[in-house]
């Protein structure tokens, strides 16, 4: 795996101007991904991974303003101008969505949706751009590709609209595919072939990508390393593996903990409250008023990101507490 | 359990202020001031005729002039107002309640009664307001409540079509669904609960209506079918101005016609944006 | 399974049919033959995915949707038409369900207590005192406190919501509660909550379940006896330890490969 950065996010925060006070989304996020690479970006609602990942993609709505450094290879993206945004978005990354049915236009073909982006960048001719949607259409184990390209959104279940989209994301060779939560929407069934399509493909080409999901399993399932938000900042970082093996954060726990198991029967560990925003969690720990270890320290300084093993973590007990995390999450 | 650490309604943030629905709902509601107590700061009777100052332009004493029969021109717009809001208020409040009620029972009822009341009110839709007001005054005789009987008719599936569609978008709630299973009766469920979820489209819909029926009553008047001269009225008044255009004096047609238009603008910006606002509601 | 309590069925469902009116000569039944039974106190699973009929079944139960053919007993009783004010009442203190989408199952313009007491009211005709104290218990059954009565549903984060739609099908004290994939919405730090308030309920209560649901993991939690639909035809059933430890069938088997776990590695079928 090549250690190139391709996106690199410092100290990202994001707030929302129309209201008063103001609102922040999302507060200091800091992540890399690197050629080759998947990240999973996980947390509940509220926890500010959608908006991070629409900043990557300058596609906040006008009343969010995002301050600190997102650089693809180098280039700031916060600072594209209009040319530079435009090709960045239409060579550079691509985005998958959870709802592909809203993402495509009702009113034109397969065909048409596939090669429209590539064409009208002046990427690829049109007769090339149809014979490599055909091509990835192929690839993503859709029968009939020819056909499928005449057909229109409603004809196609939601599973294989979904495999469009992939194809869709693919066609202009990007380097880096934003995913956000492209299965949630799916069948289980659906899900685990549409995800074997997704992840077998990216690797194939040896692109980067950034898996947003609320799913824990699923994310550690597909993905190299995980950052694990909550409340607008990331509370863990770190290698999949290593974090689902052993969580060192109490939130990351505690999400692992109360995820029903289908093969044994258990009360649940539940964590009191609701997931919070980051504009509702007072001074302190973001976590620390639903943590069943938070201290008087964690309820009045914000733990700082630190290295720890190997990961980054934003626990003040985190090293006290590693091993009643580890029979937490499971437990 | 209990523990309900973060609570949504302790960290609600206002929503920024809607500055067009506050100007215009301020506009709307000086103007029905107007229409209810105008007549006590007019500085002359309406009907009060002047024959020395007939057809004056705008004077310390008549500040928006006077008429060729010599009446204050600024007095009958202000004491014209009542009953230029008095034909449109009942116009929308009749075919409101009347179109609400049909739409909430078309839209729980379904089928082909609905189909049917759909069909009748798209055919009603299609009828121009005039045109009935009209033909209605030609049979019962010109006046005030021909017209207002027939404006509220036309005007009922102004409101039916989109409550009707509201009501549905209701039934098909589950919460209306969990209603029926707790045993509540149809006529509880539609008057308990969808209608109070639909009032605010009612509100909304009927500000804007309120506009166009005082324009289409106005009308009536202009054409000389609805409210007669002398009383003051505004339609009335345009059509008495019409004779004075021609000596140049514009003041009566040109006073009476401005406020009919700031009336029908400001309540259709404020229906808008009550509308809009609605809209941000759910 | 349940053993103190009557061996006698709280639900019995013969032989469900439903078809979809559509094009002549296209019309699949969305149910096929559906049969199944629920003991008193029980907690029975409709495990299916989207198009298996798993909730078309569901609203049969409750009476949302009438059957094509086939029947459904409710205590010894076949749950006729919804028309008659006293058949309606009766059927109400039988069958309640609380629906997936919490933004949805609470009219937005009605308090939460306020919303309560008029279920009460209808039911038992109490006086103020009496329907207080009740709206109060039942808040506090489901985890939420008086505070609670005065707000409206836009003021409750979706778990909240969730809470009051469980407290209001609890007010009826019916005998079965369908939950039509009642925890799927939620977040899961919030579903175990919920899930965890599900057990204590039935436990504390004696009402049974009925819980359609596509979650396999839920599912165990939650049920002890399943069915497993696919194109409206049950094709597994038994306990839901028996049925997800060791599946006969491979659509039982293919839906529990498919739950990402710890080494999960995605499949492709083509």
């Amino acid at each position: 795996m090549s250690q190139e950065a391709l996106l690199n996010v410092v100290d990202l925060s994001i707030e929302l101007t129309d209201s008063v006070p103001r609102r922040t989304l999302v507060r200091d996020v800091s992540f890399t991904v690197r050629q080759g690479e998947s990240v999973g970006l996980v947390g509940e609602s509220g926890s500010g991974k959608s908006m991070t990942v629409k900043a990557a993609m300058r596609l906040l709505p006008r009343a969010a303003d995002a301050t600190g450094s997102i650089e693809f290879e180098g280039v700031s993206v916060l600072d594209m101008g209009r040319r530079e945004l435009a090709r960045y978005r239409s060579s550079d990354v691509a985005m998958i969505h959870q709802d592909p049915r809203a993402h495509t236009n009702p009113m034109q073909t397969i065909g048409d949706f596939l090669i429209e982006g590539v064409v009208s960048a002046g990427l690829q001719s049109k007769a090339a751009a149809i014979d490599r949607a055909i091509g990835l259409l192929d690839e993503m184990g859709i029968k009939d590709a020819p056909r499928r390209m005449a057909q229109y959104p409603h004809q196609l279940s939601g599973g294989l609209l979904q495999r469009v989209m992939i194809a869709s994301a693919l066609m202009s060779e990007p380097k880096l595919v934003f995913a956000d939560e492209p299965t949630t929407a799916l069948d289980v069934t659906v899900q685990s072939e549409v995800i074997a399509i997704m992840v077998e493909q990216i690797q194939e080409r040896g692109l980067g990508m950034l898996f947003i999901t609320h799913d824990l399993d699923l994310a550690a399932a597909v993905t190299d390393s995980l950052v694990v938000m909550y409340a607008g900042t990331v509370v863990e970082k770190g290698k999949a593996h290593d974090i689902y093996a052993g969580p060192r954060h109490p939130y990351t726990a505690a999400l692992l903990a109360s995820r029903p198991s289908t093969t044994h029967v258990k009360r649940l560990v539940s964590i009191p409250g609701r997931p919070a925003s980051a504009y509702e969690v007072p001074t302190g720990c973001v976590f620390a008023a639903r943590c069943p270890f938070a201290t008087e320290l964690c309820r009045s300084d914000r733990p700082v990101a630190r290295e720890l093993d190997g990961r980054v973590v934003a626990c003040h007990r985190a090293e006290e507490l590693t091993h009643e995390l580890k029979t937490a999450a499971s437990a | 359990m209990t523990s309900l650490t973060h609570d949504p309604a302790a960290t609600e943030t206002r929503r920024p202020k809607d500055k067009l629905l506050i100007i215009a709902g301020s506009l709307c509601g000086l103007l029905v001031f107007v229409a209810l107590f105008g007549f006590l700061f007019a500085p002359y009777p309406p009907d009060q005729t002047d024959v020395l100052a007939s057809g004056v332009g705008p004077s310390p004493d008549h500040l928006l002039g006077t008429d060729s029969l010599g009446r204050d021109i600024l007095s009958r717009a202000l004491a014209g107002a009542r009953i230029s809001f008095a034909g449109p208020g009942l116009i929308v409040l009749a075919s409101a309640v009347c179109g609400t009620t049909l739409a909430i029972f078309a839209a729980w009822t379904g089928g082909w009664v609905d189909q049917t009341l759909n069909r009748l009110l798209n055919v009603v839709f299609a009828v121009p307001g005039i045109l009935v007001a009209v033909l209605a005054s030609a049979v019962f005789g010109a006046g005030f409540w021909a017209p207002v009987i027939a404006l509220t008719v036309i005007y009922i599936p102004y409101y039916a079509r989109v409550v009707r569609s509201a009501a549905v978008r209701e039934r098909n709630m589950p919460y209306v669904e969990g209603l029926r299973l707790a045993g509540l009766s149809s006529w509880r469920i539609c008057s308990r609960h969808i209608l109070r979820n639909v009032v605010p489209i009612v509100l909304a819909q009927g500000t804007i209506a309120f506009g166009l029926a005082l324009a289409d009553f106005a009308a009536v008047s202009f054409l000389g079918l609805g409210v007669q001269t002398p009383t003051a009225e505004w339609g009335v008044m345009v059509a008495d101005g019409r004779s004075e255009l021609l000596n140049g004096d514009m003041q009566q047609s040109l006073v009476a016609g401005a406020c009919i238009v700031i009336t029908v603008v400001a309540f259709n910006i404020f229906g808008d944006r009550l509308g809009a606002r609605y809209g941000a509601d759910r | 399974m349940t053993i103190d309590h009557a061996q006698q069925p709280v639900l019995t469902v013969d032989k469900l049919v439903k078809v979809f009116p559509g094009p002549a000569g296209h019309e699949h039944p969305a149910v096929n033959q559906v049969s199944f039974t629920l003991e008193s106190g029980g907690s029975l699973a409709i495990v299916g995915e989207s198009g298996s009929g798993k909730t078309t079944t569901a609203r049969i139960v409750a009476g949302l949707e009438t059957a094509t053919s086939g029947t459904v007993d409710v205590d010894g009783r076949v749950l006729a038409g919804r028309s008659r004010r006293r058949t309606r009442l009766a059927n109400a203190r039988l069958v309640q369900m609380v629906f997936q989408d919490p933004f949805g199952s609470l009219d937005p313009r009605q308090s939460v207590g306020a919303g309560i007491k008029e279920l009460l009211a209808v039911h038992f005709g109490w006086g103020t005192a009496q329907l207080t104290e009740r709206v109060t218990a039942l808040l506090q059954q489901v985890g939420l406190d008086e505070r609670h009565a005065n707000k409206l549903p836009r003021n409750l984060s979706g778990g909240q919501r969730q809470r009051v739609a469980i407290a209001r099908a609890l007010a009826l004290e019916p005998k079965i509660l369908i939950l039509d994939e009642a925890v799927s919405a939620l977040d899961v730090s919030v579903q175990a909550q919920v899930l965890n308030l599900l057990a204590d309920i039935r436990e504390a209560t004696g009402v049974s379940y009925l819980f359609v649901s596509h979650d396999l993991g839920v599912v165990r939690q939650i049920t002890e006896t399943c069915i497993v639909l696919n194109q409206g035809k049950i094709i597994e059933s038994g306990s839901t330890a028996q049925v997800l430890d060791s599946p006969e069938h491979p659509y039982t088997q293919a839906l529990i490969d498919a739950v990402p776990k710890p080494g999960w590695k995605p499949r492709r079928r083509t």
